[in-house]
C-alpha cells in the first residue's frame, strides 16, 4: 500500500494578510478556505494544526476525537515543543468534520512505516472515497482521513505532522523577526512564544509577527529540536481535558441540547439482520409526550418529548421481526464452525520459514487449542445522536465519533444528501474503544432515518445499555490451534498455528521469538454476528493466544518462563529489556504466601512492547483475584509519561474485565448478554494494584491507549496455572470451575 | 400533576409523571446534564447524586420519592468553587474520558463525608461505580491523600 501523491508543507498569504503553513496536496486556495472554515475572528491559520490568535494564543487543532486518551494533551505537547510556544498559552481543540483537516499524516505514516492499512480503515462510505479521491489514493482501501484509533495519534500525527509544523512555524516566524531587526535569522533564538535578539536584548511575540512571517515559504525539512532540548515533549504535563471532567462540563454527544428537541428510543431486530414484519402500535401513540413512531426497514422508534417516555414507549410495543434465516443460531453452532475450519482443508498459508510444519517430526509434540468470546465494547457512555433535518434540505447531526469526518459523510449517504449539505459536530466521547470507528455507525443511521421523519424537529436517539450491549459490533470470535515440537533441551524448532474467526490472517499472529521452522494458517469463517475493532484489535486474542502457548512450552520444557522467553528473544533487544524489566521489579522467582502465584506475558503491538507480570490469589472456591500487575512497557520515548501510564492501566482494566468475565453469547440468532449484571466488568473491589515502569528506548514512537491490553489475558492465565496447575484455554476465566482443581482444593 | 424538586437549592415545579426517573427529570427538564446515564438499572453509578447529603442512583429513583429533599449533582456540588475531592481528581488526574467522573466523584464525595479515613476495604466496599477507561488505581490514590487529610 503506498499513498500515490506525498503530503507537502506549504505557505503562504492567507486571508486578511495571514500566514498560513500547511501540509496540503492542493496548496491553491485552501488557505481561504481554512480560516473561513475554523478561524474565529483575531485568529489565523498558521498551519493545518496551529492557529495563532493577535491575543498570542497557540491553538493547536486536532484532526481527533477526545476519546479519553489524552491525545489532546499529547500532540499538543509535540507541537508546541518544536513551535517553542509558552504552554500556558497553548489551547487544543478538535477540527471540523472537513475534508481541508483531513488527516493524511496518519494515513501516510501506515504507507511509509511498509504497514498494512489496517482493516479498520477500509470499507468507508463511497462518498468520502469520491470527495478525497484527488488528495490521497490509498489503491484497494477506503479512506478515514480523522481516523483516532490503532493507537496512532501520537505516532502517527504527532511524529509526522505536529512536530513539522511545529518546526516549520517557529522557523517562519524567525524569519519574520529577522527582517524586522535587519539581523541574520542564525542570531535569534526562541522561547516562550517569542523570537528572541539576544544581542540587542530585543524580543517580539509570535501574534505579533505571524502576519509577516506569512511572506516566507516553510522549508519542507524544518530541523528538529534534538530530544536533549526537550521542554515540553517526555514531561508528565497535566491533561488539558481534565479541568472540565471533574465538574461536570464537559459536553458529550449525549448532553447535546437545541431548542424544541425529541428524543428517541429505538427497538431493533434482536436477531443481526432481521427485518420489521409488523408491529402491533396499541396506545403507544397515545402514551403522554409520545410524538412519532417510526417505522424502518429493521427496527422501530419512538419519538418522544422526553427520553424516558421515548423508551417506556418503545419497550411496550410488540414488533415482529423476521430473522432472516438466523433465529436459531446458537454460541455452540458458532464454535462449531470453527472448530470445523481447523479440521477442514479451507485454511489458507499466511507465513511459512524453514520447513515449516514438516519441522514437527524433529521434537517432542506439543499441541493446545484456544477460543476467544465475542465481547462489547461497553463503553460508559451509550451510542447515540443528535440529527436536525431541516425543511431546506440540509441535515446537521452532533455525535461522538472515532472519525468526525467519515461519520459526517456516512449520514450524508444515509439521508441521501451531498458532502456539503451536512453538517457533523464532533462531540467528545464517553470512552469508545473502537466501538464508534468507521463502519460502525447504526447509532448514526437510526438518527438520522428518524431525524428525517420529523423535519424541523431535532431528535436525540439515545440506545438504552441494553441496546448498546445487543446492538455492538464485537470483538471476533476466534479459535486457535497450535503444535510446537521441542529439541531435546525444551526448546522449539517448529511452531505451527491453524486459526480460524470471523476474520482471515493478521500479522498481530507472527512471533517475535526465534524459531527456526513456522507456518501459519488461518480462515475467515464468517457469521451473521457484526464485528469490529475493540480495544488492540487482533492483538487482543493473538496476543492471548500465542503468550498461553509460550507457555505451556515453557511448561513442557520444565524451565522457568521468564527465562524460556529470553532465550527465545535472543535477538531481540528491546523486548529482552522490557521482560527483564518486569519481572526484576515483580520480584520474579521469589516466594509467594500459599495460594498466591505469579504469571508473565510479553507482547508488541501499535510498535510498543509490554510485559505484566501478574500476581494473583486462588481461593479454595476457585475464585481469582488478581493483586497486583507489575508493567514494563517500551513505546520509544513517552510524549507525556503520566498519559502512558495512565493509558496502560486504563489497557489492563479493560483486558482484565474480558479476560475474567467478558462474554458475549447468542442464543437463537441474538445476544444473550444485555446490561452489567451480565456483562460484568472490574470494579475498584476487583481492581490490581499496578506498577507500571516505562523502559526508554530510541525505537519509533509506539502507540499507548491499546498495547496494555494483549498481555494481561495471558499473564493471568499462566498465573492460574501456576497455582492451581489448571490451565484456561478458553476465556473468560469465570467460566472454568477451578475449585475442582487439586492445588486449589488443597489450599 | 405537579412535582416539586429542589435541586442545587433551587425550586423547580415540574409537571412530570411521578414515577419519572430523577436522572432524566434532571436532565431533561431541568437541563443539567453532568449527571449521566450508564445502565438506567442501578449498575453503574454514572448518575450518582445527592438526595440530603447521601449518594442515590438517580436513574431508578422516581421523582416522587424525593420531592422535598436536598438534591444535589455535580453542578451544585463545586458551585463554590472544587471541592477537595474535584482537586484530588486533577492532582491524580483521574479521569480519562470522564464520563463515569460525575458520578464517581459525587459518589466518593458521600462516601467521605460518612467515613472521613476510608481505608482502600472501605473504599472498595463503597464505591461500586464503574469506570470502562479503567481509572480506579488513580480513584484510589486519590481517596488515600484525602483520607489522609
Ligand atoms: S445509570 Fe444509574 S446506575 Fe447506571
Ligand atoms: S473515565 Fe471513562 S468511564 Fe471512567
Amino acid at each position: 500500500m503506498v499513498a500515490t501523491r506525498r503530503m507537502v508543507l506549504f505557505g503562504g498569504l492567507g486571508a486578511a494578510g495571514a500566514l498560513v503553513v500547511g501540509y496540503a496536496l492542493w496548496p491553491n486556495g485552501r488557505i481561504a478556505r481554512l480560516d473561513k472554515l475554523d478561524a474565529k475572528p483575531g485568529e489565523k491559520f498558521v498551519a493545518n494544526w496551529i492557529k495563532i490568535g493577535q491575543d498570542d494564543t497557540v491553538t493547536i487543532v486536532v484532526p481527533h476525537c477526545d476519546m479519553g486518551t489524552g491525545i489532546y494533551t499529547a500532540l499538543s505537547q509535540m507541537a508546541a515543543e518544536e513551535l517553542d510556544a509558552d504552554w500556558s498559552k497553548v489551547r487544543a481543540e478538535a477540527a471540523p468534520a472537513d475534508t481541508d483537516f483531513a488527516n493524511g499524516a496518519m494515513i501516510e505514516g501506515f504507507a511509509l512505516n511498509g504497514m498494512q492499512v489496517p482493516a479498520m480503515l477500509k470499507g468507508l462510505a463511497a462518498n468520502t472515497f469520491r470527495f478525497v479521491a484527488a488528495e490521497i489514493t490509498i489503491p484497494g482501501a477506503g479512506y478515514a482521513p480523522q481516523i483516532t484509533g490503532g493507537s496512532a495519534a501520537v505516532r502517527f500525527t504527532g511524529v509526522n505532522a505536529m512536530r513539522v509544523a511545529g518546526a516549520a512555524t517557529r522557523e517562519m516566524l524567525v524569519k519574520a523577526a529577522a527582517a524586522r531587526w535587519d539581523v541574520p535569522a542564525s542570531e535569534c533564538t526562541t522561547a516562550h512564544n517569542k523570537v528572541l535578539h539576544t544581542a540587542s536584548g530585543r524580543s517580539l511575540g509570535y501574534g505579533a509577527l505571524a502576519g509577516d512571517a506569512a511572506s516566507y515559504s516553510p522549508s519542507s525539512n524544518p530541523p528538529l529540536k534534538p530530544k536533549s532540548q526537550y521542554t515540553l515533549v517526555g514531561k508528565s504535563i497535566p491533561r488539558v481535558d481534565i479541568p472540565q471532567k471533574v465538574n461536570g462540563t464537559t459536553d458529550y454527544g449525549l448532553d447535546t441540547k437545541l431548542p424544541g428537541m425529541m428524543y428517541a428510543a429505538v427497538r431493533i431486530s434482536p436477531v443481526f439482520g432481521g427485518k420489521l414484519k409488523a408491529v402491533s402500535i396499541g396506545d403507544v401513540a397515545n402514551r403522554r409526550g409520545v410524538h412519532k413512531i417510526v417505522k424502518l426497514d429493521d427496527a422501530i422508534i419512538v419519538v418522544a418529548d422526553r427520553f424516558w417516555r421515548a423508551r417506556d414507549g418503545a419497550a411496550t410495543l410488540h414488533p415482529v421481526f423476521d430473522n432472516a434465516s438466523n433465529g436459531t443460531v446458537t454460541s455452540a453452532d458458532i464454535t462449531a464452525t470453527r472448530v470445523r475450519a481447523l479440521n477442514g482443508d479451507g485454511l489458507k498459508s499466511d507465513l511459512k520459514t524453514g520447513s515449516g510444519e514438516d519441522a514437527l517430526s524433529q521434537g517432542k509434540l506439543v499441541e493446545a487449542t484456544y477460543h476467544v468470546p465475542y465481547l462489547a465494547h461497553a463503553a460508559m457512555e451509550p451510542v447515540n445522536a443528535t440529527a436536525l433535518y431541516r425543511a431546506d434540505g440540509t441535515l446537521e447531526v452532533w455525535a461522538g465519533s472515532q472519525d468526525g469526518l467519515s461519520a459526517r459523510n456516512y449520514c450524508a449517504e444515509v439521508a441521501g444528501l451531498s458532502l456539503d449539505k451536512v453538517t457533523f459536530h464532533l462531540r467528545p466521547l464517553g470512552g469508545a474503544f473502537g466501538r464508534r470507528l468507521p463502519g460502525h455507525y447504526n447509532f448514526l443511521e437510526y438518527a438520522v432515518k428518524t431525524a428525517m421523519a420529523v423535519p424541523g424537529t431535532p431528535v436525540k436517539l439515545i440506545f438504552t445499555r441494553e441496546d448498546d450491549v445487543q446492538h455492538d459490533y464485537y470483538r471476533p470470535n476466534v479459535m486457535s490451534r497450535f503444535r510446537a515440537a521441542l529439541d531435546t533441551k525444551g526448546m522449539p524448532v517448529a511452531w505451527v498455528n491453524d486459526y480460524a474467526g470471523d476474520e482471515g490472517a493478521n500479522p498481530e499472529a507472527h512471533i517475535v521469538y526465534g524459531i527456526p521452522n513456522q507456518a501459519i494458517r488461518a480462515m475467515q469463517v464468517k457469521t451473521h454476528v457484526p464485528t469490529g475493532p475493540w480495544r488492540s484489535v487482533e492483538a487482543s486474542w493473538h496476543g492471548f493466544f500465542i503468550e498461553s502457548f509460550v507457555d505451556e512450552l515453557a511448561h513442557a520444557a520444565k524451565a522457568d518462563p521468564v527465562a524460556y522467553r529470553l532465550a527465545l528473544l535472543k535477538d531481540a533487544p528491546r523486548h529482552r529489556a522490557v521482560l527483564k524489566t518486569a519481572a526484576a521489579r515483580a520480584g520474579w522467582g521469589q516466594p509467594l504466601a500459599p495460594g498466591k502465584a505469579r504469571g508473565v506475558a510479553i507482547f508488541e503491538s501499535f510498535q510498543t512492547i509490554v510485559a505484566h507480570v501478574v500476581e494473583i490469589t486462588v481461593s479454595p472456591d476457585g475464585t481469582v483475584k488478581v493483586d497486583r500487575v507489575v508493567s514494563a512497557v517500551d513505546c520509544g520515548n513517552a510524549v507525556n509519561p503520566d498519559g502512558l501510564k495512565a493509558q496502560i492501566e486504563g489497557g489492563i482494566i479493560y483486558g482484565l474485565s474480558a479476560a475474567l468475565y467478558g462474554t458475549i453469547t447468542i442464543d437463537k440468532g441474538a445476544v444473550v448478554q444485555a446490561n452489567f449484571p451480565d456483562y460484568e466488568v472490574i470494579r475498584i473491589a476487583d481492581c490490581p494494584q499496578i506498577d507500571i515502569t516505562i523502559v526508554e528506548s530510541d525505537a519509533p514512537l509506539g502507540g499507548a491507549g491499546e498495547p496494555g491490553v494483549p498481555p494481561i489475558a495471558p499473564a493471568v492465565v499462566n498465573a492460574i496455572f501456576a497455582a492451581t496447575g489448571r490451565r484456561i484455554r478458553e476465556l473468560p476465566v469465570r467460566l472454568s470451575n477451578l475449585s475442582s482443581s487439586k492445588k486449589a482444593a488443597s489450599l | 400533576m405537579t412535582i416539586r424538586l429542589k435541586v442545587n437549592g433551587v425550586e423547580h415545579e415540574l409537571d412530570v409523571e411521578p414515577d419519572a426517573p430523577l436522572l432524566w427529570v434532571i436532565r431533561d427538564d431541568i437541563g443539567l446534564t453532568g449527571t449521566k446515564f450508564g445502565c438506567g438499572i442501578a449498575q453503574c453509578g454514572a448518575c450518582t447524586v445527592h438526595v440530603n447529603g447521601e449518594a442515590q442512583r438517580s436513574c431508578v429513583t422516581p421523582v416522587s420519592s424525593v420531592e422535598g429533599m436536598e438534591i444535589t449533582t455535580i453542578e451544585g456540588l463545586g458551585a463554590n468553587g472544587l471541592t477537595p475531592v474535584q482537586q484530588a481528581w486533577i492532582e491524580h488526574q483521574v479521569p480519562q474520558c470522564g464520563y463515569c467522573q460525575s458520578g464517581m466523584i459525587m459518589a466518593v464525595s458521600a462516601l467521605l463525608k460518612a467515613n472521613p479515613h476510608p481505608t482502600d476495604d472501605d473504599l472498595a466496599n463503597a464505591i461500586t461505580n464503574i469506570c470502562r477507561c479503567g481509572t480506579y488505581p488513580r480513584i484510589r490514590a486519590a481517596v488515600r491523600d484525602l483520607a489522609k487529610a
